[in-house]
């Protein structure tokens, strides 16, 4: 049986369809998905995001400790800081995408996506072996509610006394809001401005209709996973089993830059990557922006389209609700990846023209 | 739910009206909603021929592709243009302008009545 979240009656309330994801029942839609897509990208969704895993590294070599454990510069990170990041294994082989935030000098908060909570707890404690750090399991201890959209900050803002303008993006400030104890983050995976609550499991109902009350004025709706996914896949945002797996490292992915090579420690996965980093990869992510209106889904052959052999694979696709076209991300052979190149995909039997893209496929005005 | 008794039903979740030897023919409001929005619909071309319980199209929402089942054997009469155009119609009115074809039926053995289907839909 899957496990409610603290805000499970809630969503009830709101009408909303459930799914299962990575043993949470999450919301998938309210009503909706598009109207919730758009009310993100025009106004503010409010997200429940309870079934990520929040895991602690606490001690005087917390630092040292992920510097080993993680590929980037983890010690670099300012405190109030977060920062972008992957743990792989031995081989480079990506274990999972991660956001790491900086509370104190011996106080990291590390959120794994909920599938491979358990594999990132397990690869951390194992490599905490020799470092005075220590890492705790802190899922259960927190909720996570997002609110995303260019209203985000105007609505958040009558909530808490956290001065929201100071808050940069990927920094995160402990504060209040509807007069409870959070970790407040400026971060998110819609591709739009947004915040991140992290608060007690105790707390949630309150703020969560705290933010929905004075989120209405300003458009805001709750906003299930349907509609997360088209989002963070017009922002070209990798989703772990998709565009992120075990047997790709994140040079493949296009993220080579989360790699700190010269980071000063060595780390887990340090050789391997070392030595793919001076190879040209052979197969690299690439947007696809298919002719027609049947979207590419994950899975399907992408074909060259002299010779009809397969030179790649969709990893995630949708019809775009921001775009109206619909849009794919895939991994190709490097000599068919410069933005302009045609290539085909197999649509369900048929044979689909597409054209190579930049990614990602949306950003948002600034 | 909502199902309107003078409709017959499949287990494949797509209701038909039957006037003569002609059915008009969508799917239910159950399986609309389990859809999510859909963005696309592919139907068979005016004047061909369908086997029953075989695909004869493709309905696709913002997170699937599912296969359109042929409710019975037929001739395909008439495509709705209007949910081509605006998919959108399955989700806001499914038992009405969000039919999608007509088909010229002999028979409709094996068809569910609006009671049969609601407990074959309650048991998932």
């Amino acid at each position: 049986m899957s496990k409610p979240t603290a805000l499970h009656a809630v969503h009830e309330a709101a009408g909303a369809h459930f799914t299962d994801f990575a043993g949470w029942q999450m919301p998938l839609r309210y009503g909706s998905e598009l109207a919730e897509h758009h009310a993100v990208r025009t106004a503010a969704g409010l997200f429940d995001l309870s079934h990520m895993g929040e895991i602690e590294v606490v001690g005087p070599q917390a630092a040292a400790l992920l510097d080993h454990a993680l590929v980037g510069d983890i010690s670099a990170i300012a405190v109030a800081k977060a920062k972008y990041t992957m743990i792989c294994n031995e081989d480079g082989g990506i274990l999972d995408d991660l956001i790491v935030y900086r509370l104190s000098d011996e106080r990291y908060m590390v959120v794994a996506n909920a599938s491979n909570a358990g594999v990132v707890l397990d690869a951390l404690k194992r490599r905490a072996a020799g470092f005075d750090a220590e890492v705790q399991d802190r899922c259960d201890d927190w909720s996570l509610i997002a609110v995303q959209g260019p209203r985000s900050a105007a609505i958040l803002g009558e909530l808490t006394g956290a001065d929201l303008g100071a808050l940069r993006y990927y920094a995160i400030q402990e504060t209040t809001v509807a007069g409870r104890a959070v970790r407040l983050a400026r971060t998110g995976y819609t591709g739009e401005d947004g915040f991140e609550i992290f608060c007690d499991p105790a707390d949630a109902v309150d703020i969560w209709q705290a933010l929905s009350e004075a989120g209405a004025p300003h458009g805001l709706v709750p906003a299930g996973l349907a509609c997360r996914d088209s989002l963070r896949l017009e922002a070209a945002m990798p989703l772990y089993g998709n565009e992120l797996s075990a047997d790709l490292t994140p040079y493949e992915a296009g993220l080579g830059r989360v790699v700190k090579l010269d980071k000063g420690s060595d780390f887990v996965g340090r050789a391997a990557l070392a030595a793919r980093a001076g190879r040209e990869v052979t197969r690299v992510r690439v947007g696809l922006r298919p002719e027609g209106r049947r979207a590419p889904r994950s899975g399907y052959a992408v074909l060259d389209r002299a010779s009809e052999t397969q030179v790649g694979t969709v990893t995630s696709g949708a019809p775009s609700p921001t775009l109206g076209y619909p849009i794919a991300m895939a991994y190709v052979d490097t000599a068919l990846s410069e933005p302009g190149t045609r290539v085909a995909v197999d649509v369900r039997g048929q044979r689909v023209e597409a054209e190579v893209v930049a990614l990602p496929f949306y950003s948002r005005p600034r | 739910m909502n199902l309107p008794a003078d409709l017959l039903y499949t287990k494949d979740h797509e209701w038909l009206r039957i006037e003569g030897d002609v059915a008009t023919v969508g799917i239910t409001e159950f399986a609309s909603e389990a859809l999510g929005d859909v963005v696309y619909v592919d139907l068979p071309d005016a004047g061909s021929a369908v086997t029953a319980g075989e695909p004869c199209g493709e309905i696709e929402s913002t997170k699937s592709v599912s296969d359109l089942y042929a409710p019975t054997d037929g001739e395909v009469l008439e495509v709705n243009d209007a949910v081509v155009q605006e998919p959108g119609l399955v989700n806001t009115d499914p038992f009405g302008a969000g039919w999608l074809l007509r088909l010229r039926v002999a028979s409709t053995d094996g068809l569910l009545d609006a009671d049969a289907y609601a407990q074959l839909a309650e048991q998932g």
